[in-house]
């Protein structure tokens, strides 16, 4: 047996990276890196989920990782079907656990589902013989988008190990940051973060992490600039004195990422403002790789998705 | 319960395994000339397979013939039966293979599942002028209508034998052979 093929995957769901040991994360990046191809394909669609049903079911607005997902599922020839909060019983008071059970009759092969409250994706992945992606739940965890980060990190420099990489932005209320941090900090990453004192969470360095006192600091000598999105929409508490202000403090330019490595890249995981955490002129430039972040999406969706039929099919046999 | 495979012949060794490889390319040359000509490997042990051939055809003809990977996994039908999920690795195509002739190479036919996946496969990359099969054992037992057009050694076995195929590239070998072997079941 090949090195590469000692670990298998075994789990039902995929909750958060934090339960992960760094030989699963290993294995999802390594059978994406397979996947990747298919997209350079004339035709784009390979048969191995022929017959399996996924449910994507949206409970909080995505655009990008539900279009994502569902190309995945597509790409892989998997039956899909889109409950979003707008257009279903989800709004109409249905409790959780009659969706779950509603689902559950439905016999879907995997469900994917976001929720503005963290644990939502655990409790169904409890209640339901499918298995449960995790595509965001509240404040808590994202794993695809940290093991598609991931995997943009590995391509570029070919490794993650001994990685020095800053995360700057709204650290509290991501749950990118979250498993981030624990995706990165598994694989020997070392990582800091900055932001305003407001959006920082209290014992953050529990995490394993370093607090950087300013942007500055944070960006010395790293080789990857992780840029996070300040949630407009979601200030209602004013946690920002204004936007102009938090650009000035915070703001990725040219000139503060002279600090970083000659060979830094800058990751933002979308969708950005430009002119409030990055400026258009790092974003649209050399250093940027934020739309080769939105290519591995579909390639790390469809390991994904994979690793848990087989292994939501191995335990049906057994 | 894993059952213990034991040696019980060696069906070709390295210098009889060079001489079947080389013959095997002469008649795929024989039939269809280089003209157009891919050589494709399907993973693991039709890989090394197919390198040895090209190598062949250019000792014969002075032309090198370009190679090709072809990785089966999406393909396959027991994806809902075996478990954990087989390592998915890449497909890697010299090129675009429409209108081309296109040999699969494999070390064993013996269900033709394989086969069949790999044809699969293949039509998703473009649409070769014609396909054939090279395998170096055909060792029987077909559960769908395949056949190879060259075909190394026939081998007769039962379903309780394996035939193993073992390349310096892909086993912890010195020399390639190719060995039948006997399951004892554990006691």
């Amino acid at each position: 047996m090949s090195p590469e093929t000692a670990v298998a995957w075994h789990r039902k769901d995929l909750l958060g990276i934090a339960e992960l040991d760094p030989d699963e994360i290993r294995l999802i990046l390594d059978t994406a890196e397979s996947f990747r191809e298919i997209a350079e394909r004339p035709i784009k669609k390979v048969p191995t989920l022929r017959g399996k049903t996924v449910i994507n079911l949206f409970f909080e607005a995505s655009t990008r990782t539900r279009s994502s997902f569902e190309i995945a599922e597509k790409w892989l020839s998997a039956d899909s079907i889109n409950f979003s909060s707008s257009s279903s019983a989800l709004s109409k008071g249905e409790t959780l656990i009659d969706t779950a059970l509603n689902l559950q009759a439905m016999a879907p092969d995997l469900v994917v589902v976001r929720h503005e409250h963290p644990g939502v994706p655990h409790m169904l992945a409890k209640r339901l013989k499918a298995g449960v992606i995790n595509a965001g739940d509240g404040a808590h965890e994202h794993p695809t988008q940290a093991l598609l980060d991931a995997f943009t990190i590995r391509r570029r420099k070919g490794r993650i190990d001994g990685l020095k990489v800053a995360i700057v932005g709204d650290i509290e209320h991501s749950r990118v940051v979250r498993s981030n941090i624990h995706l990165l900090t598994k694989l020997g990453a070392e990582v800091r973060v900055a932001g305003p004192r407001t959006m920082m969470p209290v014992e953050v360095e529990k995490l394993g992490v370093v607090v950087a006192p300013t942007l500055e600091a944070a960006l010395e000598d790293v080789d990857v600039v992780m840029m996070l999105r300040i949630q407009l929409e979601r200030q209602s508490r004013q946690r920002l004195p204004s936007v102009k202000e938090y650009f000035q403090l915070y703001g990725l330019t040219a000139r503060q990422l002279a600090r970083a490595k000659e060979d830094v890249i800058v990751m933002h995981p979308g969708p950005m403002n430009r002119g409030v955490e990055i400026s258009s002129e790092v974003a649209d430039g050399p250093f940027s790789v934020i739309l080769e972040q939105v290519e591995a999406g579909v390639a790390v969706r469809m390991a994904v998705l994979y690793l848990l039929v087989g292994a939501r099919d191995g335990e049906a046999e057994a | 319960m894993q059952a213990e495979l034991i040696p019980k012949s060696t069906l070709l060794d390295a210098a009889q395994m060079a001489r079947v490889i080389r013959r095997m390319a002469g008649e795929v040359v024989e039939r269809d000339g280089t003209n157009d000509l891919v050589l494709v490997g399907i993973r693991t042990r039709g890989v090394p397979l197919a390198k040895r051939m090209a190598e062949a055809i250019e000792q014969l003809e002075g032309v090198q013939v370009p190679l090709g990977i072809l990785d089966i996994t999406l393909y396959r039908d027991d994806l809902s039966t075996i478990a954990p999920q087989p390592v998915v690795k890449e497909t890697k195509l010299p090129g675009d293979i429409e209108g081309r002739l296109v040999v699969l190479c494999d070390d064993v036919l013996y269900t033709g599942r394989t086969v069949r996946a790999a044809i699969d496969a293949l039509l998703d990359y473009g649409r070769p002028r014609a396909v054939r099969l090279a395998v170096l054992i055909d060792r029987g037992h077909r559960e769908l209508p395949v056949q190879a057009d060259t075909v190394g050694r026939v081998v007769p076995t039962s379903r309780r034998e394996v035939v193993e195929v073992r390349f310096p590239e892909t086993d912890e070998v010195e020399d390639e052979d190719v060995r039948l072997m006997t399951r004892k079941e554990a006691s």
